[in-house]
């Protein structure tokens, strides 16, 4: 454990009672005493705060930085205005997706949010990638996200104009002196924000959220039941090197301005297999899974097409109970052929249980756009 | 009442012992989602795997306790798995006999599971 590295708030952890997992290469708060279930329902019903500053914050500065991150990027990332953020993807030669990320214009650089388990590699691949440009992993910075129907009265309270940001806008703040980075943006499928706040004034902040009745502290179980119903891919479980963003409904992510015949068509890792298949489709597609039992289908449930079927035909990606939903939920990579409604095997324990392919999310989000 | 090391409870009535898990094995395990009960009439061995038991975090199992037979299952725990985690000491899983008896005198006490625990 001694090879962990400890987050800036981990004083303020401790003292609230978190049990920490090895997360990210990271000493992470899993849960509080509340309890994953009720941490989950409390983020649905108010606000809760959670800390990702595992997570890798980096600046891009230099020359034309919005196009020469489109050569690793295949987002329009040059047509993003100032002050707005958008999701994009590091892709590979092969196709796969080497990271996910979010990169937002902030006037004179792009600021950069990466996986935490991820941003050592993916810091390789930018310095690498964009040699004329200077590529910074940020270490005096925390991270907050405040997700909840309640985070923008308790965030307007506390720094004002906050409210009036609109889904992916970001801006800067300042709060008692601290220069805070503030995107409406998250990823529990709630309204919400994520703050970056220098690591001296961190706590103060944290304690200060805290200190709103309608804010309870959020660990990691939350954050990933939350993310699942929402339907939002997990980098290293749903998204993966060997996953490409046809095959994981990512698409989106890559506006038309990237897309065969437009102006700035490909010119990213993996060009010609990503095109190609936004063009001809793939085999297998990322989809929602709703099993019909109680019992929790979790990551690596082989699926197969009948209960006596010998080869699987897909995969369970991330799995668990939803609380919102009030029943087990799931996600993984199907035949792309087989639609919304259709009934396949997963084995648990060596049984094949019933499990419905369903269209995501499990619950709408309530994004401020 | 008697303790094993797996953390469960045995409640031994005219022969007919009630088994459940410990308020401290409920607390460890998070917020029970899911049950699955072995079968009325099974013939189990000390340490099988009986009983499986998820929570929001991970799938876990119950070990039969001593060697014998299943009489009954709390089928209440199935449809409500949170009974759990409301009332450890309540939420029984099974109940069963055994051929060997005479191990129950060697589980812990409440006073020794306590400090077992700690």
């Amino acid at each position: 454990m001694s090879d962990l590295e400890t987050l800036p708030l981990a004083a303020l952890h401790a003292e609230l009672g978190a049990k920490m997992v090895p997360f990210a290469g990271y000493s992470m708060p899993v849960q509080y005493p509340a309890g994953v279930m009720a941490e989950h329902l409390h983020v649905r019903a108010r606000a809760g705060l959670f800390d990702v500053s595992h997570m890798g914050q980096v600046i891009l500065r230099g020359p034309d930085a919005a196009l020469a991150l489109e050569r690793l990027v295949p987002a329009d990332v040059a047509g993003l205005a100032e002050g707005r953020q958008r999701y994009g993807m590091l892709t590979l030669p092969d196709g796969g997706v080497a990271d996910d990320l979010m990169f937002a214009n902030r006037g004179d650089h792009l600021l950069l949010v990466v996986n935490g388990a991820m941003k050592h590699l993916d810091m390789e691949i930018l310095t690498a990638g964009l040699p004329k440009q200077s590529v910074t992993l940020l270490d005096d910075r925390a991270l907050l996200a405040l997700q909840g129907p309640s985070a923008e009265a308790v965030l307007e309270a506390m720094v004002p104009g906050a409210a009036a940001m609109r889904f992916m806008d970001l801006r800067g703040f300042d709060w008692q002196g601290a220069d805070l980075w503030i995107s409406r943006s998250g990823y529990t499928g709630e309204d919400g924000f994520e703050i970056s706040v220098p690591i001296e004034q961190a706590e103060e902040f944290a304690r200060a959220v805290l200190d709103h009745g309608d804010v309870m502290p959020i660990g990691l179980g939350a954050r990933d039941s939350l993310r699942l119903e929402a339907g939002l891919p997990l980098y290293g479980q749903d998204v993966t090197a060997e996953t490409s963003p046809m095959e994981a409904g990512l698409t989106w992510a890559i506006q038309k301005v990237r897309r065969a015949g437009a102006d700035r068509a490909g010119g990213f890792p993996g060009a010609d297999v990503i095109l190609r298949q936004l063009d001809q489709g793939t085999d297998r597609r990322r989809t929602g899974l709703l099993p019909e039992g109680r019992a929790p289908m979790r990551m690596g449930v082989m699926l197969y097409d009948s209960p006596e079927a010998t080869a699987p035909c897909g995969t369970v990606t991330s799995g668990g109970f939803g609380p919102t939903v009030g029943a087990p939920i799931a996600m993984g990579y199907v035949p792309a052929g087989v639609v919304a409604g259709t009934t396949l095997y997963g084995d648990v324990r060596g049984k094949r249980l019933p499990v419905t392919v369903t269209d995501l999310p499990f619950y709408k989000p309530r994004y401020r756009r | 009442m008697k303790y094993t090391e797996d953390h469960e409870w045995l409640d031994d009535n005219d022969g007919i012992i009630t088994v459940g898990i410990t308020e401290h094995a409920a607390t460890q395990l998070g917020d029970v989602v899911f049950v699955e009960l072995p079968e009325v009439g099974r013939t189990v061995t000390k340490g099988e795997e009986i009983v499986v038991i998820e929570s929001v975090k991970a799938a876990s199992d119950i070990l039969a306790p001593l060697d014998g037979e299943i009489t009954e299952v709390n089928t209440a725990l199935a449809d409500t798995p949170g009974l759990v985690n409301e009332d450890a000491e309540a939420a029984w899983f099974f109940r069963m006999t055994t051929t060997t008896p005479e191990e129950m005198d060697t589980m812990m006490d409440e006073d020794g599971y306590r400090d077992f625990v700690e």
